[in-house]
């Protein structure tokens, strides 16, 4: 009997140990990843990386002016193309679409959206908007962008306005307000934040995306602020900084790379924390 | 109430304008998107189709642009591979996480700990890529893998998995950095997964003298079940579809790999490879109808996984 | 006493999604610029027929009426009735205070501009009369452009009040409006629905007898789904028909 219990309290403390183990190599990875990025990249940060066109590959100096301008103007594209669509089919599927079936699935095929491969949407996108015109266009690669965000606000839209009480809504329908003015003059009103939140979970998403404007974008060796045209941006030139084999490229691959990350996380950190105190 | 008030008739009327417009948007994100990607997939896949057939696409190993003659099976099994070998890394960790933060971190520690793990799957995949290849490559080639080697190397069957020349890009490394991408979302659905049995569960099998261990193992896991499959099989989903870490780590060589030491590819490295230079349309064909099996692919695992975990929500929600 | 009939039940089943029957066969009249007080257990069905006078259910797909309620003598369970512009006349004031997301300003002219209302000083003018009939007037005044959440729970039901009586409805439907509420703001909301026949029809489903015995001047005791009682409040208070309903008054049941 003794010795039955001592084995079930060591089994217990074993595996006890085992998880604590796995938490610690979870934050291990994470600290290890930025710590990284922390000691390459910070380095590097200069005013040229902000304010210089590249030169010459091979030479020193220069700066990702062009990619941070190009980044900064495609996830915008993205945002604006995205976000209202993405608030609108979310409207639907939380207010209009509560008690129907048809909706349910297709808010479960939103749901597998969000995880969606991203670089199918590139070459998806680039089949629609690149082969007829003939060429790479920043536009398309917001547009790529903007398909990847959407599930991502459509769900955070539902979630945040299914919070809000039904008898606010119900308070609504008694003073004779219509479905749609219930739906954008009170609940969205009500659960503004939380969608607020959603489109900044987007952005964050989309901004560190890579794959899906290889084909659509693209790049661009100089500063452009034409969306018709191939246009550079962080994460692009970062991959092809990094690939490539020169010394001072993979340094300012590391100092885009460290901007990226922080300004990415940083929103995260910020919806994660909006969201943490609408639910309590 | 004949005379209807002016201004709720504009309402109703506008009432109609917006059921359309939220309804298209609706049916836009959740049906015409998915099969928009489904159809120009196949279209633009349809030439290699021709070409290749099935069942011949799906066995064969070429991937020769010169003679213009394609396969898919060599990136398929890359990316099959890799997601398994990164799974089987990433399950077992997600759980003792999803344990570590439901059941025995401090209170207060909790949302700093959980948040900082779904901090990794904030950070961008480009970021994961170009830190595995300056970072853990360099390692694993010079130190890890010929440690591997050594140690390992003459035991039979597991030898064989460290045969080849030591690099660090090559499917080892892939598959451990692919790990510990999906470990965050593996981990946050078991923990809310975790979160969902009632307490009332677990006090029982406490009155009853059972060990900490006892109660995860007899009464959260098996009440859990369906979520913790979910979550696993949406890491699988994840990794499937995963493109630039893979592509830093993957080596690009299209062949199938005999050890854990050889470089090899996957759908989405060969995508983002090949797809600007593929000049001719049979090639940038057979391009699309990879991407089209890993659309098809992917879009069936996170549906089963979508149904796992609808299940153990409506199991535990009144 | 000769009483001017508002509106009338007639016949009246209802039936949830499921086809599950919640009200049997009720019968009842409602005596314009009257308090009626709907009372009974828990799951009697007294809350699911106030919500019926403004169609309430119709949110939610499946529910189904069978017979009639007369408002002013047309039956508004039929398929012609217009609900946004029944639910202006037929005002509702719920458990617990369902403040919007705005203003106290805003909240109060939200049903006004439902109806059109723009013209800002005619917006102020019957906003600052709801808020006087409301008895908040003196405690807001000042910050009428605060958010509504930063009232307290009575003044927040108050304001609802307010709301509801802004958009002049001929009926008022209270569902239990003091449940949430401590007794100093019971007693003022209750003191403000006598108030208020003056010009208003009132509904009022109540768990707390005295409160109906306080406030109404007739009252329907409600048991699974049927309709045992209906008399004034002085009647049903002091010598009901019924046995069920005695046993209820003195708290045998319930």
């Amino acid at each position: 009997m003794d010795r039955n219990k001592l084995k079930r309290k060591i089994e217990s403390y074993v595996f006890l140990t085992l998880s604590f183990l796995a938490a610690g190599f979870g934050l291990f990875f994470l600290f290890w990843i930025l710590g990284d990025l922390l000691i390459n990249g910070f380095k590097y940060i200069n005013k040229d990386l902000f304010t210089q066109d590249p030169v010459p590959p091979g030479m020193e100096g220069g700066g990702l002016k062009h990619a941070f301008i190009g980044h900064i103007i495609i996830t915008a594209i993205g945002t604006a193309i995205g976000t209202p669509i993405g608030i609108l089919a979310g409207i639907y599927f939380a207010e209009y679409g509560r008690n129907s079936k048809f909706a349910n699935f297709l808010r479960n095929i939103v749901d597998i959206m969000v995880s969606n491969p991203s670089i199918v949407i590139g070459a998806v996108v680039y089949a629609i908007l690149i082969k007829p015109v003939g060429h790479f266009m920043g536009f398309a690669g917001g547009v790529a962008l903007a398909l990847l965000m959407i599930p991502v606000i459509v769900i955070t839209t539902d979630e945040m306005m299914k919070l809000v009480p039904r008898e606010t809504r119900e308070a609504a329908y008694a003073l004779g307000a219509q479905p749609w003015q219930v739906s954008f003059q009170v609940v969205l009103r009500a659960a503004k934040v939380g969608v607020l939140t959603g489109v900044i979970l987007g952005v964050a998403r989309i901004s560190g995306e890579t794959a899906p404007l290889l084909f659509t974008s693209f790049n661009n060796n100089f500063t452009t602020f034409d969306p018709t045209n191939p246009m550079a941006s962080l994460t692009v030139t970062v991959f092809q900084y990094a690939m490539g084999p020169y010394e001072e490229w993979h340094k300012q691959a590391w100092a885009a790379s460290f901007i990226l990350t922080f300004a990415v996380l940083m929103a995260s950190l910020i919806a994660r924390y909006v969201i943490q105190r609408k639910k309590y | 109430m004949s005379n209807i008030n002016p201004a709720i008739k504009r309402a109703k009327t506008l009432e109609y304008v917006f059921k359309v417009i939220l309804g298209l948007a609706g049916v836009f994100i959740g049906l015409i998107l998915p099969l928009a990607i489904l159809i120009v997939l196949y279209k633009e896949a349809s030439l290699a189709i021709d070409h290749f057939g099935v069942i011949n696409f799906l066995t064969s190993t070429d991937w020769d642009p010169v003679r213009e003659k394609f396969g898919g099976l060599v990136p398929l099994v890359g990316t099959l591979i890799s997601t398994f070998l990164a799974t089987l890394i990433a399950a077992p960790i997600s759980m003792g996480i999803a344990i570590f933060l439901v059941e025995l971190s401090p209170n207060k520690l909790k949302p700093i700990f959980s948040t900082s793990i779904e901090l990794l799957a904030a950070i961008p995949s480009i970021i994961y890529g170009m830190w595995g290849f300056f970072v853990v490559a360099p390692l694993f080639g010079q130190k890890v893998e010929p440690w591997l080697q050594k140690n390992l190397g003459g035991v039979p069957i597991i030898g064989k998995l460290f045969e080849g020349s030591p690099t660090g890009v090559d499917v080892l490394t892939t598959s451990l950095v692919l790990s510990i991408m999906i470990i965050p979302f593996m981990s946050s659905v078991v923990k809310d997964a975790f979160n969902m049995v009632p307490p009332i569960m677990k006090e029982s099998a406490y009155a009853l003298g059972a060990t900490k261990w006892e109660v995860i193992k007899q009464v959260m896991i098996p009440l859990t079940a369906s979520g913790i499959a979910g979550g696993l099989i949406l890491s699988v989903g994840r990794a499937l579809g995963e493109t630039m870490a893979v592509t830093f780590l993957a080596g690009n060589v299209n062949q199938i790999p005999h050890s854990l030491l050889d470089p090899f590819t996957t759908i989405t490295v060969a995508l983002a490879n090949q797809f600007t230079e593929a000049d001719t349309a049979v090639y940038l064909s057979s391009l699309y109808y990879i991407a089209l099996i890993l659309f098809f692919m992917s879009f069936i695992i996170l549906y089963i996984s979508k149904v796992m975990l609808l299940r153990i929500e409506k199991k535990w929600k009144v | 006493m000769a009483e001017n009939l508002k509106m009338e039940v007639k016949n009246l089943n209802f039936y949830y999604a499921g086809n599950k029957l919640a009200l049997k066969n009720i019968n009842l009249p409602i005596y314009e610029k009257k308090i009626t007080a709907l009372i009974g257990p828990s799951g009697c069905g007294k809350t699911t027929l106030l919500r019926c006078f403004n169609r309430m259910h119709d949110l939610y797909p499946g529910n189904r009426y069978e017979g009639e309620i007369l408002l002013d003598g047309k039956n508004i369970l039929g398929k012609d009735i217009d609900l946004m512009e029944l639910r202006t006349r037929v005002g509702m004031v719920f458990q617990k205070p369902t403040p919007f997301p705005m203003s106290i300003f805003d909240n109060i002219a939200y049903g006004l501009k439902l109806l059109g209302i723009k013209n800002k000083s005619e917006l102020q003018d019957r906003i600052e009369q709801a808020l006087k009939e409301a008895a908040l007037w003196e405690e807001v005044k000042d910050r009428l452009n605060v958010s509504a959440f930063s009232l307290s729970g009575g003044q927040q039901q108050r304001l609802c009040i307010a709301r509801t009586i802004a958009v002049r409805p001929e009926v008022i439907l209270f569902d239990e409006p003091t449940s949430a509420l401590d007794p100093i703001s019971t007693a003022k909301i209750e003191e403000l629905i006598v108030e208020l026949k003056k010009n208003h029809t009132i509904i009022i489903v109540t768990h707390n007898m005295q409160q109906a015995a306080r406030v109404s001047d007739y009252t329907a005791f409600m048991y699974l789904g049927e309709l045992i009682e209906f008399d004034s409040t002085d009647i049903i208070f002091t010598k009901p028909n019924k046995k069920l309903t005695e046993d209820y008054i003195s708290g045998r049941f319930g």
